[in-house]
């Protein structure tokens, strides 16, 4: 995917060519290196890790509340920078990035869900789809487009009118895993995302997203839930800012 | 190292946030405002008074402006009055002579002359009516073509002519008409001793107010029933306008060869410009407060845009993980403040006009709103929305992406 490519078809990729180019889909999504982050005050919610996902891979970051897993995944998904330690996501160096290039940066690499949605009150499930890729670059109608083809994928093809209003909360939450998923990012963060749903929306919400794993996208969802990480093929165990397991079904551990 | 850091600086490049359209902030910067229609309603509302207010000062003033000077235009800046002015020494006989309006009549670019004379006996309803109760209205005995010089009209039955000039009828101007009670032609007036009847009533004639409270007979009927002088104490004429200066500087040499510094010249037009351009000089005082108005809606559609971002800090980091920048999110909230403060503006501007309206409508004038006080009055509200957007929208971008997430 070169730069003049890029500008040539702004609107096919990278979501339908994947594979091609020379920098497309980099085996490496998440590469981090003795993360450390200290908050004013000596508090240290992340202290050395060191943490690597491959393209295609679910995971779970497990850990109870106060263990550094919110802090973590702003780090990764670059809303917030480490005060020690080196970040790559996606190919990129986080430290060499100013905040408007890692603005771009998530608009074309990272995809957030949130436990409580942040869906856009008033406006269809379609509309709040297609917000998701307002900075994205691409036209209105492609986003539009783009938007019922992510409403398809996560399975309300027949709620593109509705209004979160009239959605519940399974339903709330896949419109922003299908908003999240619409730019064809390299990394979905999930941060909770069944933590405001009952047991039977979050099971099939966790079965979405094993579902769209197995199409391709490199997951990693975010939980203090044992038994939603126990279910993910990896699970990295945080406690006390720091990783104290990391295991995944080949057996291999760091 | 020296390619990973090459490929680094590539990788920067090719990072940069794509802008967004003018119509996305458009459609960003109203999202906000379409989610609460109240709030926006009320703290537009100021600027709207505000907008009103000086659209409808700077309004009614220039309507009344535009109604003199289209007054002016029918009336004319041409007429100049010759009057008996004061005499250098004392039982000099300063009155016009009895050939003057003859003679300023053949003053070249002269187009029309109009006479009166003063006639010393009181006009008054009926004879019961004491004497020395003649309510300021002064006997005058016209003739030539006054009515047409003065541009005065008929507000009800006829002027004076030929035949009705020999005989007892008078004409009225319209102060006198309502100072005797008279409303129509018919009537008749009490005037040295025999009744005279009322043949016509004038309309008012701004040039010449002192015909206003005056009651008008012929000339030969003042001279042969009241013992009349026949000695001019007005005489009106109109020119051409580029003869004006000339024949002033003509009229008291040919009115009175014999004292030509007892003749008095005046401009009565001269007055009513004056007045066309005070009017035009609208309240600074209203304006002023219109002023206040706007600076108190500009207050509130900032406290309003504060408000806005304290609420919105959710949205704010679901926007910035979406990969809005810094720069985005200002001009998000510049554009929302813009949108709340423009609207107040136009509904100011419709509202100022309308109260416009409604004065020319009820004031018969014609509706005038400057076009300078429309478009200075639409860009004073988006200068207003600007500065009131900036801080908070400032504000809104510095947020931290994760506390915005994070918060409540």
């Amino acid at each position: 995917m070169t730069r003049a490519h890029l500008t040539t078809h702004p609107t096919t990729l990278p979501a339908t060519h994947p594979a091609t180019g020379p920098t497309a889909r980099p085996d490496t999504v998440v590469e981090l290196t003795g993360v450390t982050k200290e908050y004013p005050g000596g508090v240290a919610a992340l202290r050395g890790v060191d943490l690597t996902v491959t393209a295609g891979e679910l995971l779970a970051i497990v850990g109870p509340s106060g263990s550094g897993k919110s802090t973590l995944l702003h780090i990764v998904g670059t809303l917030d920078r480490p005060t020690a330690g080196g970040v790559r996501i996606a190919g990129y160096d986080i430290a060499a990035l100013s905040d408007r290039s890692l603005s771009a940066l998530r608009s074309r690499h990272v995809g957030f869900v949130f436990q409580s949605f942040h869906l856009v009150p008033g406006i269809s499930a379609r509309a709040n789809v297609a917000e998701g890729l307002l900075y994205s670059g691409l036209s209105r109608a492609e986003r539009l487009r783009r938007a019922a083809e992510a409403l398809e994928r996560v399975g309300l093809g027949d709620r593109m009118d509705h209004r979160p209003h009239e959605l519940s909360g399974g339903q709330k939450q896949r419109v922003a895993i299908a908003r999240a998923v619409a730019g064809a990012p390299d990394l979905l963060l999930a941060d909770e995302p069944t933590g405001a749903l009952d047991t039977a929306s979050g099971e099939s919400v966790m079965e979405l997203l094993r579902e769209l794993n197995r199409d391709g996208a490199t997951i990693a969802v975010i939980t203090h839930d044992q038994e939603i990480a126990a279910s993910l093929p990896r699970q990295v165990r945080i406690r006390d800012g720091e990783i104290v397991a990391d295991r995944s079904p080949a057996g291999v551990a760091s | 190292m020296s390619r990973a850091r090459a490929r680094t600086r590539t990788q920067v490049r090719r990072l940069t946030p794509p802008r967004l359209s003018p119509r996305d902030v458009l459609h960003v910067g109203s999202a906000g405002l379409r989610a609460r229609p109240m709030r926006v309603f009320l703290s537009a509302l100021g600027i709207a008074i505000g907008i009103a207010t000086m659209i409808a000062v700077v309004g009614i003033s220039s309507s009344s402006q535009a109604e003199l000077l289209r007054e002016l235009d029918r009336l004319g800046t041409n007429m100049l009055v010759a009057k008996p002015g004061e005499g250098m020494f004392t039982g000099q006989d300063t009155r016009l002579p009895k050939d003057a309006p003859g003679m300023i009549s053949r003053i070249a670019g002269v187009e029309s002359v109009g006479t009166t004379g003063d006639v010393a006996e009181s006009v008054r309803r009926s004879e019961n009516i004491p004497k020395g109760e003649t309510g300021g209205i002064v006997l005058k005995a016209a003739k030539d073509d006054l009515l047409g010089t003065l541009r005065a009209r008929m507000a009800s039955g006829t002027w004076l002519n030929a035949a009705t000039g020999r005989f007892p009828s008078v004409v009225l101007g319209d102060v006198s008409a309502r100072r005797l009670g008279i409303t129509e032609p018919g009537q008749q007036v009490f005037i040295g001793g025999r009744y005279f009847t009322v043949i016509g009533i004038l309309e008012p004639v701004p040039l010449a107010p002192e015909i206003e409270r005056s009651a008008l007979i012929g000339w030969d009927a003042a001279e042969q029933l009241l013992g009349f002088n026949g000695h001019p104490t007005a005489v009106y004429e109109r020119s051409a306008d580029d003869r004006v200066a000339a024949v002033r500087t003509l009229i008291p040499r040919t009115a009175n060869p014999q004292t030509p510094s007892a003749v008095q010249v005046s401009d009565p037009s001269a007055a009513l410009q004056a007045k066309a351009a005070t009017e035009g000089a609208f309240s600074t005082l209203l304006l002023g407060l219109g002023g206040i108005a706007l600076l108190v809606g500009g207050v509130g559609v900032a406290n309003t845009m504060i408000i806005s971002v304290l609420e919105r800090r959710h949205e704010i980091g679901l926007r910035r993980s979406l990969g809005g920048t810094k720069g985005q999110i200002r001009i998000q909230f510049v554009t929302e403040s813009l949108l709340l403060s423009g609207l107040g503006g136009l509904a100011g501007i419709a509202l100022g006009g309308a109260a416009t309206a409604v004065y020319a409508r009820a004031g018969d004038l014609p509706w005038v709103v400057p076009l300078w006080a429309v478009t200075g009055g639409f860009a004073s509200t988006l200068v207003i929305g600007t500065l009131a957007g900036l801080y908070p929208a400032v504000r809104a971008a510095r947020l931290s992406p994760t506390l915005a997430l994070a918060a409540g």
